[in-house]
């Protein structure tokens, strides 16, 4: 545990940090490490460059759309700050959270989960996701497998099941119709979001570099 | 048997079973204790002679040619067969008539009241039913096709995300579950005043073997109609089906040992062992055929006719061979269908595809219906010992042995859920583990070197009826009193896939971002592997092909189909894929009156016909209880058709 106080006090304003996300001190050191592991010129900051240096990432249908969502909108870097925060979209939903409407919802909530993945659709922020934007995921993740045609009859499928208010897009309201398990997968089980409560670190080594 | 030339495939079917039912049942009268004839009947009558006609056999003074001739010996088997599946298929007809019925009683409970009612009469006259639930008819005949069927329609994705789950249920599960109700119902035993200390610890142990595994019929049929959340239904369905290996293997090893005077700990070194060679070897031989037969198909062509017959005779091979070196044959038949199910759906024509499905659902429906009824009428007909003792720690110990075993697995697992079980969701699963047919048949058939025999058997229908019954009926406004998390099982919709498969490589992303592995990664793995080998091998024009374009295409289809069938006004034919997913309840229609009379005319016809042949007084017995439930259920009949 000497060595995670260390690298704790090296990062500022972490208590702050881990009161908002809800990470654990060991959790905090694990995702330390692999932002310093991706930070190759340790500038404290990590541009698109150093996310698209992962191969599997860059591989990913979505990567760019994933690599965006850490970015806040005008900002060229990430910092540890936000790369945490970020991440904290992906830990599991917290049963024993009272409900108080006057807290601000939690990043890990069903909520902020279904906000999370409607950004990924949503690239330009308006709050909708237009035809056009439906268009260009289907083609990411359909790449060749269908022709331009087929592409626009699954996107006109895709809105006219789910558009109820007929504008030709489909609104965060429209979105959240998703049976809620499928919401709820939007979790990361493993590792450095293993549940609320174990505080055993598990030595799951931190893979920097892959096959 | 009449030329195969020109024959659907439904026949070909029925033709399958029955040849397979001729054939064994002519050795299977050994197995029930009555004196050797042929199941099912009285003994051989010699020709009818029509009165007054000519004779069958040429006298020396009359050489005519005779004109008309009876041989009922020749067509006894295949022709009692047909007669006791179509009286088992209109009492399943007979309980649709008021539907409301059926909302509320399972169908397993109504088809084994029938059989007890049948088994009452069979046994006032004194007749023996035929042998379906002896050990060879039952595991080689009546099994096969309800396994199929639920390896079939099993949904491939909620099982792969849960297998983890199922797994650890079905095996720990049920190991608990032997072990703990084994240890104490032979502290039970222990009791005098129950009487049955001459039950030692290896015949406790088998029985609680037999009667711990949760029976994939009984389940099945009750949680069909009953819509708790994905999640549940694929545990308790897994559960179910995957809990072979561990029966097989202590049922063996029990059997085995209760030969052997003095167990040692290598035994219990080689039993685990078994376990795996069962286990992963009845996995490996579906996977096995389920290739092979997926490889098969991909060059059939030009033959369609008889593409269908390559799944069935592969999966049914995979059931044998299993059998054959006695590992788990459930599990090899319900991962061949898995396997299967895949590659040969985009391999064979859309007709085939309809025509695999609606048989495979045809013959499932038809061996649960017989299995159903059939436990009725055993019950009847079989010896009994009555232990209260023993029966009434049976049934408790079971219960809480099977409460307590969810509680205590759930709590290990639910950490290393991605959704946990709540408390509602656990009660369900523990309250959801029906005993059925299975057990019946491994009882039927122990050694009689068990002294209690009978006693197990009774206490085994005990069981079965008690969980059947009670638990099956209770169950369906248990979980609407209790408010189990629902799921709209059959809500496929274009938003739902595409949302899921973001979320997949979503997950996928911040798993490399993170530099660590979970089962995602195999997963991806796994369908690269897929597309660029397995793919290539097995399927014969290539398209790598996303399952989102793959469900939309089904859709476009299923729209299609339905556009047609609103045009030309008939409701019933169109397309069988949404048929068989959307299951429409049918009133009866004002013509019901008509239907209602032509149903109870023809299966009075049918139980004359089948009386028959057994005997006269059968005969009478059938026809007077069949005007007195007439005359009894009539008034609610016509309740039934008013509310209509």
């Amino acid at each position: 545990m000497g060595s995670t106080n260390s690298t704790l006090s090296k990062i500022p304003n972490v208590e702050e940090l881990m009161q908002e996300t809800g990470f654990t001190p060991a959790h905090i050191v694990r995702l330390y490490d692999r932002f310093e592991a991706l930070d190759k010129e340790k500038t404290g900051h990590l541009r698109p460059q150093d996310f698209g240096a992962i191969n599997r990432l860059a591989m990913n249908p979505i990567g760019d759309r994933i690599i965006g969502a850490f970015f806040s909108p005008g900002q060229e870097t990430v910092d540890f700050h936000s790369f945490v925060r970020t991440l904290a979209h992906f830990r599991p939903v917290d049963k024993k959270r009272p409900k108080d409407p006057s807290m601000p919802e939690p990043v890990n909530s069903r909520t902020s989960k279904l906000k999370f993945a409607f950004q990924l659709y949503d690239q330009d922020k308006d709050g909708k996701i237009s035809r056009a934007e439906l268009l260009q995921v289907l083609r990411s993740m359909l790449e060749m497998q269908v022709t331009e045609e087929q592409l626009e009859s699954i996107a006109d499928r895709t809105i006219q099941e789910a558009d109820l208010d007929k504008d030709d897009a489909i609104s965060f309201e429209e979105f959240r119709k998703v049976p809620p398990a499928r919401a709820l997968r939007l979790t990361y089980q493993h590792g450095a979001f293993a549940a609320q409560g174990t505080q055993n670190t598990k030595t799951c080594k931190v893979h920097a570099h892959r096959k | 048997m009449s030329t195969m030339g020109g024959l659907s495939q439904m026949k070909l079917a029925v033709n399958f079973l029955t040849i397979g039912l001729v054939i064994l049942s002519l050795p299977c009268g050994s197995y029930t204790e009555i004196p050797p004839k042929p199941p099912g009947s009285v003994t051989v009558l010699p020709p009818v002679k029509p009165a007054g006609g000519p004779q069958a056999f040429p006298d020396a003074e009359n050489s005519n040619l005779p004109v008309f001739t009876m041989d009922y010996a020749r067509i006894q088997v295949p022709f009692e067969v047909t007669l006791w599946v179509l009286l088992a298929s209109f009492a399943k007809i007979g309980f649709h008539v008021y539907h409301k019925i059926t909302f509320w009683v399972p169908e397993s409970c109504l088809l084994i009241s029938i059989g007890l009612i049948v088994g009452a009469i069979m046994h006032s006259v004194h007749e023996e039913p035929p042998a379906v639930l002896s050990y060879n008819v039952f595991f080689l005949f009546m099994l096969p096709p309800i396994v199929l069927e639920s390896g079939y329609f099993m949904p491939t994705r909620p099982f792969f995300e849960n297998v983890g789950t199922v797994l650890w249920f079905a095996v720990v599960g049920t190991l608990w579950n032997s072990i703990g109700i084994g240890m104490s119902l032979y502290a039970v035993c222990q009791i005098e005043a129950f009487e049955v200390q001459d039950i030692n610890l290896q015949e406790n142990m088998l029985f609680a073997a037999i009667i711990s595994a949760v029976d994939p019929v009984a389940v099945l049929s009750v949680f069909e109609d009953v819509s708790v959340n994905e999640q549940l239904y694929i545990v308790v369905f897994g559960e179910c089906l995957f809990n072979d290996a561990v029966t097989v293997v202590l049922y063996n090893m029990f059997i085995f040992v209760a030969d052997m005077p003095v167990v040692e700990p290598v035994d219990v070194f080689l039993g685990v062992a078994r376990f795996f060679v069962v286990g992963l070897g009845g996995m490996g031989f579906g996977v096995i055929f389920g290739f092979v037969a997926s490889f098969t198909t991909r060059f059939t062509s030009n033959v369609r006719e008889i593409e269908p017959l390559f799944i069935f005779m592969y999966s049914y091979l995979a059931y044998l061979v299993a059998e054959l070196f006695s590992i788990s044959s459930i599990m090899a038949i319900v991962t061949c269908a898995l396997t299967m199910k895949y590659y040969v759906e985009e391999n064979v024509s859309q007709r085939s595809c309809t025509t695999i499905r609606h048989v495979v659902k045809m013959l499932g429906t038809i061996s649960e219906t017989l299995i159903f009824f059939f436990l009725g009428v055993v019950t009847i007909t079989t010896e009994h010992e009555w232990n209260w003792g023993y029966i009434m720690f049976t049934l408790l110990l079971a219960l809480v042995w099977r409460g307590l075993g969810v509680l205590v697995l759930t709590q290990i697992i639910n950490p290393f859920r991605t959704i946990p079980f709540n408390f509602k969701d656990q009660f369900i699963l523990g309250y959801g583990g029906l005993r059925g047919a299975i057990s019946f048949a491994l009882v039927f058939t122990l050694p009689d070197s068990i002294g209690r025999k009978k006693l197990f058997l009774t206490t085994t229908i005990c069981m079965i009826m008690f969980t059947v019954f009670i638990q099956g009926i209770s169950i369906r406004p248990l979980i609407e009193f209790i408010n189990v998390r629902r799921t709209n099982r059959n809500l496929e919709t274009i938003n739902v896939e595409i949302h899921s498969r973001l979320i997949e490589h979503t997950i996928a992303g911040v798993e490399d971002l993170c530099g660590q592995w979970s089962h995602y990664y195999w997963k991806d793995k796994f369908l690269k592997f897929n597309n660029r080998i397995l793919r290539k091998i097995l399927i014969r024009d290539n398209r790598a092909e996303s399952s989102i374009v793959a469900l939309y295409k089904k859709l476009e289809l299923q729209n299609a189909m339905e556009i047609l069938d609103t045009v030309s006004g008939d409701i019933n034919a169109g397309s069988s894929i949404v048929s068989l997913q959307y299951v429409y309840p049918l009133s009866p229609s004002s013509s019901c009156s008509l239907s209602l009379s032509l149903y109870f005319a023809l299966s009075l016809i049918l139980l004359l016909s089948l009386s028959l042949a057994c005997s006269p007084s059968l005969s009478l017995s059938l026809v007077l209880s069949l005007t007195l439930s007439c005359s009894l259920f009539y008034p609610l009949l016509s309740k039934g058709l008013k509310s209509s």
